[in-house]
């Protein structure tokens, strides 16, 4: 039974599901920014998937092009300049601000503020009430 | 109690931008490319390997690109329709064959015929990569002056063509 079960274990080897079947980079440096950049970007073909998460062929091109860029010594900037140039600012899982994404980075502020003042306003007003226990206090004397 | 209204109505002002939002595909997203320049391409061609399809060949007139692969499904849905379009001839249609099989291509063209003025053979997608081509089929008209007009997302039809494309040839430079 356990002969079975160890010789079971063999077929579970997980790194036979990497999806980035690249080459690493030479330069520990290089793959770090690989890895930040294309866990930044957006598959366009499967949407909520970094391309580093996806085997889409697409994501696969992608992660060929940044490669590319990197080694060509692009910063990362350049390389999602490229990327926004042509698929525009959703691919990126952050877009970056400008006019386009202003609300996107505005609107949760506003929310947020707009809801303290509300939970701020809600608080005072019942700092005012009297309490419970002091109706009925002054119910029961 | 005219306050409590106020969640109320903030709600109800949602429920047409929830609605709206329902009715739109995700899936489709807007072309950074919209009435900005083409990318310009150079391909060697599908039937020709020998020859180059590229930007240059299609410019000072209107032209559709046609991003296409034997893989894709609805490429085959549109084929009979590029195949109405090229036979009315009103505009050439370029073929950026995306990420393909040559030989499975060239079967294709032959068995369902060729809609294409030329098809570049776009084997490791990088073209697709230069003009945002996310998923197949994809179609771009692109003016007398090299500017996108319009990209359309999926199978072209009959419907999508008179709407979309129709009014932009005509109205154009």
């Amino acid at each position: 039974m356990r002969a079975v079960l160890l010789s079971l274990l063999l077929f579970l080897s997980w790194s036979a599901f990497a999806i980035d079947t690249d080459k690493a980079f030479d330069d520990p440096e290089l793959q770090a920014r690989y890895e930040e950049i294309t866990e930044e970007v957006r598959c366009l073909k499967c949407q909520n998937q970094s391309i580093k998460d996806s085997n889409a062929f697409l994501a696969s091109d992608l992660r060929r092009e940044i490669r590319r860029m990197l080694e060509e010594g692009k910063s990362n900037d350049e390389i999602y300049d490229f990327l926004v140039a042509r698929y525009g600012e959703f691919a990126l899982y952050r877009p970056r601000m400008s006019g386009k994404t202003l609300v996107l980075w505005i609107a949760p502020i506003l929310l947020l503020l707009l809801g303290g003042g509300v939970l701020v306003n809600i608080i005072r007003r019942r700092m005012n009430m009297p309490l419970e226990e002091d109706l009925q206090e002054s119910n029961n004397p | 109690m005219k306050k409590s209204l106020l969640p109320f109505a903030i709600f109800v002002i949602l429920i047409p931008v929830f609605i709206i939002g329902l009715t739109k595909d995700p899936r489709q997203l807007p072309s950074p490319f919209i009435d900005e320049p083409a990318p310009e391409f150079s391909l060697p061609s599908l039937t020709e390997p020998e020859k180059t399809v590229s930007s240059s060949d299609y410019a000072g007139q209107y032209a559709l690109i046609n991003v296409w692969a034997t893989w894709c499904v609805g490429c085959r849905q549109e084929h009979n329709f590029l195949m109405q379009l090229s036979r009315s001839q009103d505009v050439p249609i370029y073929g950026i064959n995306w990420r393909d099989n040559r030989d499975e291509a060239l079967r294709w063209l032959q068995a369902l015929g060729d809609p294409y003025v030329a098809s570049g053979f776009d084997a490791d997608g990088r073209v697709g990569i230069d003009w945002g081509v996310y998923g197949a089929p994809e179609t771009f008209l692109v003016s007398a002056d090299g500017v996108v007009l319009h990209k359309h997302l999926g199978p072209l039809d009959a419907t999508a063509w008179e709407r979309d494309f129709v009014p932009k040839i005509g109205g154009g430079s």
